[in-house]
């Protein structure tokens, strides 16, 4: 090996698409965006602001808004890969062969849905979880600081290597799980593969120490009087979430892991001959994706208690069995996996099994659903945005449940398995349940976060587009399944499937409507904060701890820590005409930034790119890079520091004004 | 590479210190039971007397059929790995008020469901989708 | 369950004494161990994963060498004895740091690396053995799971006498603080884990790798 290949690997000048004009196009955009942005933050000096108070701030609720904003950008690109599709597939069908040649939009499909899992919705409920729970349990920031911020840049690393990968070498062709044989060495040659890997293995290290970082919180830092059956039901997702996430994507990591020793070091874990078993890869990768799709909903869940609750001004129905049917929501989760492959041969005995296991597993939703709608029975209801989307998930998410339970018979799935039918089901639970109750969250404790409401006209603007546009664009796909159309086809002969096509493309720019009123919602509600500010910090007359901090909270969050006496404990509080001490402030002790996160991460990072590209020597010193920053970080024993008394007083004195003056 | 906003805190620091140290005193004490060498020795024998036994029963074939061997190996194995648990680990109902217990039970739970559930299914699919693949290994023995 | 908002004056007369802040500094209990303990749960399931798979295709010869040809069981041995005796000398180091004594315990450190060290380079001779007989990870299923299951044990063995080399760096530096005993108590765990999971290797691998 000459040193050339030592250091570059199979990196050259063909590697960047010129012959593809989309993506030279696309580049030449964001190239522009890129520069215009620097160029901004150059000229308005906020290089130095940005890298003290956010890159390397391990407060969590910075960290939490900077996983938001991660989660957003992302989805404008996943949703960008869908719209391609959808015209595609509008488009391609007879003669005419669409604008996307095979190898194209098979990078398409497997980018979107990477992209939609991975870096859109698990940045977005990790955020949430990061922002909310120490506010919630009463804690002034998560167990470790440090670790939530090296998470957040390892997720960002993941997403920086799958963005790369659009301008330099191609992504994946395999499907969003890459099953072997095709994801395997022999018929995934290039480097597509290899980015999808090196993207999940960094963002999953991010994933799984965030995990174990809110347990620990949750567990250790609960205010006093807070016993487990007091938490906010948020948090108590919060914590089945972080446990799913512990107990699953180590599988996620082993897995891929060993298909990357097939691909590199040409193992024979999933290959057709040496004894290899590509079915194996299924079976353990399900393992993972089960867990994993209830690592999406359970916090929504817990968000639409919350919104249940507040908007109807009623104590949550049923806490107890809230929590009961979360838990066990979180073990069954385990238990029915093979439904994902009901047909690759596992027999009757074993698809009984899972197939009932699936049913079963529906239960508990169904019991949550029925406290929602007992909360909301004679409660007085406020219709404000946040509720609007609730009653959109309630039925949208139903829907896609009863599909679910549908797949679950065996016998139905094998008609319906990898069909269109599919795509419909798992959409239509993502989206009514996992993207409507984002988008009630962030509508919810947006005041909270940045002191000013959303405006809500925008915000139904949104809501309606997202409604009448997902039904529009996935309801034609259910009846497209049931005609036998397969998934992930870029080209059809039938030309009487082609209406439902063009319907489900109108459909999605509906949809497209209703992201760009969000966008528009930011931009308006920014523009008129002043007339949506948040004075007291409680909006809309909260329950939980949260509520009783200002908006925003100070980086402290409470002056003194909450002693909690009930469930809703800030409801309590009110109840009982709780007083904010004025005076005996004390020096609070808090962690200090640092840039070890941003700089391991980018690290890692780098790793990943070296190794897609086989540059081996750069590879090796990177990683050595790694391990001797680590270990230099370790040294570093001074990694906190008190904020004076005095300064509380300030702040608080301040807060105090501003209630008197907004009463 | 930290930055902490005020330095002028050499006593708020001593104050923090006496603080961790009460308090790391303070939790020592909770759940990780004493340490003694009694204990570690009790772990360390019965660990000895149990890898010795598994060992000697495949090295010096003392079963006939290997199938009962396998068995007892595991359940030796299962057993020793509690002693390490109990013995070397600390494990009780009491550390970190009970959470490590519940973590342990947990992760066993999985790796259990894992496990079996991993074997059945590929037993039924293998015999199902590769039927050469048992013939092959039947050859093989 | 109940869902009312007002409140009896009676129940406002009894909730009067509550206090509803904590006037002192509020210190949460630290969460190093139980966040390192759940971070071993979740190492567990990465072999857990890796025996699974051991167990699905730890027999496909692929008509190549068989456990039953190619394990030394005295060289498992011995370094199982290795292993065990790391354990009870991390054991010594931490009885020493209860008694506050920091030379000794580096000592005991010290020599549990060394017996760490051991294992790990008769393991590569083992498998530098097994690679001269051309029993390497490619030719067949079998030896891809068995080298990377008893790899990965390995692999976590040395990131492990790494972190003790700095441990014994840093104790030298600082001494028995709350911080450092920390750590120790960390590596602890780690290293007591490893020797868990070696029982199952050896076990599952190694022992039931030999019979028919």
């Amino acid at each position: 090996m000459d040193l050339h290949s030592l250091i570059l690997g199979r990196l050259g000048w063909d590697a960047i698409p010129f012959h593809e004009p989309i993506l030279i196009a696309t580049f030449a955009a964001v190239l522009l965006g890129g520069v215009v942005l620097i160029a901004a933050i150059s000229y308005f000096k906020l290089w130095r602001y940005l890298w003290l108070e956010w890159f390397t701030s391990i407060d969590h609720k910075k960290i939490g808004i900077m996983y938001m904003i991660l989660g957003l950008i992302m989805l404008l690109r996943g949703f960008s890969d869908a719209i391609m599709m959808r015209i595609q597939q509008a488009i391609a069908f007879g003669d005419s062969t669409g604008y996307l040649p095979p190898h194209h939009y098979d990078q398409i499909f497997t980018a979107h849905g990477v992209i939609m899992i991975f870096f859109v919705a698990m940045p977005l409920v990790t955020g949430l979880m990061n922002y909310i729970v120490p506010l919630q349990i009463g804690a002034r920031d998560v167990a470790f600081p440090f670790l939530n911020n090296f998470s957040f840049w390892m997720t960002t690393g993941g997403a920086v290597l799958v963005m790369i990968s659009l301008f330099i070498g191609e992504f994946s062709t395999t499907g969003w799980l890459a099953y072997p044989p095709l994801s395997g060495i022999q018929h995934s040659p290039s480097v597509g593969m290899d980015y999808y890997i090196w993207a999940l293995q960094v963002a999953g290290i991010g994933t799984t120490l965030s995990g174990i970082n809110l347990i620990v919180t949750i567990i250790k830092m609960r205010a006093p009087g807070m016993g487990m059956m007091k938490m906010p039901i948020f948090t108590w997702t919060s914590l089945c979430t972080n446990t799913l996430i512990v107990a699953s994507f180590p599988v996620l990591t082993a897995v891929l892991a060993l298909l990357t020793l097939d691909r590199y070091v040409g193992t024979n874990f999933f290959t057709n001959d040496l004894g290899g078993n590509p079915m194996m890869y299924v079976n353990l990768i399900w393992i993972w994706g089960h867990p994993e799709v209830y690592i999406l909903i359970l916090p929504l869940f817990g968000v639409f208690s919350e919104i249940v609750s507040t908007y109807s001004g009623k104590r949550l129905f049923g806490y107890a069995s809230m929590v009961y049917a979360t838990v066990v929501i979180t073990i069954l989760s385990y238990l029915v996996w093979l439904h994902h492959f009901f047909t690759m041969g596992s027999g009757a005995s074993v698809n009984s099994f899972f197939g009932i296991a699936t049913m079963i597993i529906s239960i508990p939703t169904g019991a949550k659903l029925f406290n929602w709608l007992f909360t909301m029975y004679r409660g007085r209801i406020h219709f404000d945005v946040p509720m609007m989307w609730t009653l959109g998930f309630m039925v949208t998410f139903v829907i896609g449940g009863m599909t679910g339970v549908m797949l679950a018979i065996p016998s139905a799935d094998f008609v319906l398995h990898n069909s269109l039918f599919l795509i419909a089901h798992f959409h239509n639970v993502i989206i009514g349940g996992v993207l409507f109750g984002l988008f009630a969250a962030i509508t919810y404790w947006f005041p909270k976060a940045f002191g000013y409401k959303l405006d809500p006209f925008w915000g139904k603007c949104s809501f309606w587009c997202w409604l009448i546009g997902f039904y529009m664009a996935f309801m034609p796909l259910y009846v497209l399944g049931f005609m036998g159309v397969t998934r992930r086809l870029n080209h059809f002969e039938d030309q009487s499937l082609q209406i439902w096509f063009q319907i489900a493309a109108a459909g999605a720019f509906v949809i497209a409507l209703g992201i760009a009123s969000f966008l528009i919602q930011l931009v308006v509600s920014y523009r008129k904060r002043d007339s949506l500010r948040d004075f007291t910090g409680d909006p809309w007359n909260g329950r939980t701890l949260e509520w009783s901090t200002s908006s925003p909270p100070p980086s402290y969050n409470f002056a003194f820590t909450p002693q909690v006496h009930d469930g809703d404990a800030w409801a309590h509080m009110k109840q009982h005409n709780a007083q904010r001490p004025q005076s005996g402030f004390l020096p609070i002790h808090m962690p200090a930034n640092t840039g070890a996160g941003i700089i391991i991460a980018g690290l890692c990072t780098l790793l990943g790119f070296t190794l897609v590209w086989h540059m081996w020597l750069v590879s090796a010193l990177t990683f050595l890079a790694i391990i001797g920053g680590t270990i230099y970080h370790t040294f570093n024993y001074k990694r906190d520091y008190y904020i004076r008394a005095e300064d509380v007083a300030r702040t608080e004195a301040e807060r105090t004004r501003l209630l008197a003056n907004h009463v | 590479m930290t930055t902490p906003s005020d330095t002028s805190h050499h006593h708020a620091n001593a104050h923090q210190d006496h603080h961790a140290n009460a308090h790391q005193d303070h939790h020592d004490g909770d759940g990780h039971g004493e340490i003694t060498f009694r204990g570690y020795m009790t772990g360390f024998i019965l660990s000895v007397i149990l890898t010795v036994l598994a060992f000697w029963l495949v090295m010096g074939n003392v079963f006939e059929k290997s199938g009962v061997t396998a068995l007892v190996i595991l359940v030796l194995g299962a057993i020793q790995m509690c002693v390490h648990v109990v013995y070397f680990l600390h494990m009780n109902t009491r550390a970190e008020g009970g959470w490590s217990m519940l973590a342990m039970i947990f992760t066993v739970i999985i790796v259990v469901i894992a496990l079996a559930g991993s074997l059945w299914v590929m037993y039924h699919l293998n015999t199902n989708m590769m039927p050469n693949m048992i013939h092959d290994m039947k050859d093989m023995l | 369950m109940s869902d009312t908002t007002t409140i009896s004056p009676r129940e406002v007369a009894a909730a009067a004494p509550l206090d509803f802040y904590l006037k002192q500094e509020h210190h949460p209990q630290n969460g190093t161990a139980l966040g390192f303990w759940i971070y071993l749960m979740s190492d567990c399931l990465i072999f857990a994963c890796l025996f699974a798979v051991h167990g699905v295709v730890g027999r496909n010869y692929a008509a190549g060498p068989s456990g039953a040809d190619l394990f030394d069981l005295q060289l498992v041995a011995v370094n199982t004895a290795m292993l065990l005796l790391s354990s009870i000398t991390y054991g010594f180091c931490m009885l020493e740091v209860q008694r506050n004594r920091l030379r000794p315990a580096m000592i005991w450190l010290g020599i549990t690396g060394l017996f760490g060290l051991t294992f790990l380079g008769l393991e590569l001779y083992e498998f530098a053995h097994l690679i001269h007989l051309n029993a390497v990870p490619q030719r067949s299923a079998f030896l891809s799971s068995f080298f990377t299951l008893v790899g990965t044990h390995g692999l976590h063995v040395t990131f492990g006498v790494i972190w003790l080399v700095t441990l014994l760096f840093q104790l030298k530096k600082h001494g028995l603080i709350p911080e450092n005993r920390r750590r120790l108590m960390c590596l602890s765990m780690f290293w007591h884990f490893l020797d868990v999971i070696w029982i199952a290797v050896f076990t599952f691998v190694y022992l039931m790798g030999v019979l028919p």
